[in-house]
């Protein structure tokens, strides 16, 4: 007889695994889309720089200390919504944060960095996409924590909030800073 | 009274207008041009089956959006270089992921997604095989003698209770 009562319960329990399943389903963004780069070096590329086109700029530039690589445009709303959040980032937080200036017009992009503050070391100039693609930059604002070896460790996809650096880009940023230091 | 069901042939109208919308890509490829038309073909084909990330629902091919563009000529450009077909989408799948993919490809992590549904199918079907056959097997319950003993004497005695 306990037998049979325990059978019973069989399709309850797979209802319930079933609803957390598609419930867990409805928490993810499918515009998200993981980055196969993680884990892998930097792709290599050569641009100029946005505030100096005769300042030539490589993967050279991103080792020796953790970055966060932002890309950015002065087209892009999201942008201009986690700006604040990057100045007061790169202010008060001991991180080099490194601009990706993508599909965009210098001069529209200067006067952004004019107008709302430059929280960036130096911002790469990429108006036709050449190095976005072997980046697998799909929109922006886009973020990726490198290491000082040049290792992408960390992908964010949309604008970064005080939230999102708390608690997914800080610790790792933190991880790879300690482990050169 | 009766107004919901006078038109019945709306539904079929809206059905195929549907279906003729989904049909009609609003995009034109003239842009770009092989000297030989199967490779364009070709080309047209590959970016019919790759994902524009951007707008998800809509292949390369498609898409009006700016990356779209760019993968587009990305591709036009590798492909007029002489590049295979599996050269390019791997070179895709390198940075942007298997997303750019419609049809995933068959490695473990997308093993539940392949073979998940008949593994489903096919532990259902044995469930109602085993279920059929154990109903076969025993059809009725049946009595234990002692039962059926009891059974007698109880008949017997509300029969001599009647009497």
């Amino acid at each position: 007889m306990k037998g049979s009562k325990t059978r019973a319960l069989i399709p309850l329990g797979i209802f319930l695994a079933l609803a957390a399943l598609l419930f867990y389903g409805l928490q993810l963004d499918p515009r998200k889309v993981p980055s196969p780069l993680i884990g892998k070096p930097v792709p290599a590329f050569e641009l100029t720089s946005l505030k100096d086109p005769q300042q030539r700029l490589d993967r050279e530039l991103l080792l020796g200390e953790v970055s966060l690589v932002n890309v950015w445009a002065s087209w892009c709303p999201s942008c201009r919504q986690e700006h604040g959040e990057l100045l007061r980032i790169a202010r008060e937080h001991d991180v080099r944060v490194i601009g990706f200036n993508w599909k965009d017009e210098r001069a529209s992009a200067l006067l952004m960095l004019r107008q709302y503050g430059d929280p960036y070391t130096v911002s790469l100039y990429d108006p036709d996409n050449k190095a976005g693609i072997d980046w697998g930059v799909y929109g922006a604002p886009e973020t990726f924590v490198v290491d000082p070896e040049g290792i992408i460790r960390h992908k964010q996809i949309g604008p970064i909030t005080p939230e999102v650096w708390e608690e997914e880009i800080r610790p790792i940023v933190e991880q790879y800073r300690a482990r050169n230091s | 009274m009766n107004r919901r069901h006078h038109r019945p042939w709306l539904a079929g109208v809206a059905l195929a207008g549907a279906l003729i919308a989904g049909a009609a890509q609003g995009y034109t490829l003239e842009e770009f041009t092989f000297e030989d038309p199967a490779q364009f073909e070709d080309f047209r084909d590959l970016i019919s089956e790759l994902r524009c990330l951007v707008c998800q629902n809509e292949s390369l091919a498609g898409s009006q959006a700016g990356v779209a563009q760019d993968l587009r000529e990305e591709v036009y450009t590798m492909m007029r270089e002489g590049q295979s077909r599996e050269e390019v989408v791997d070179f895709l799948v390198a940075r942007y992921g298997d997303f750019v993919l419609y049809d995933p490809p068959i490695k473990p992590s997308t093993y539940v997604l392949w073979f998940g549904p008949f593994v489903l199918i096919g532990g259902a079907g044995l469930l109602l095989w085993r279920a059929i056959r154990r109903k076969k097997a025993e059809p009725e319950q049946d009595l234990s003698p002692d039962e059926r003993a009891r059974l007698q004497q109880l008949i017997a005695s509300r029969d001599t209770q009647r009497d």
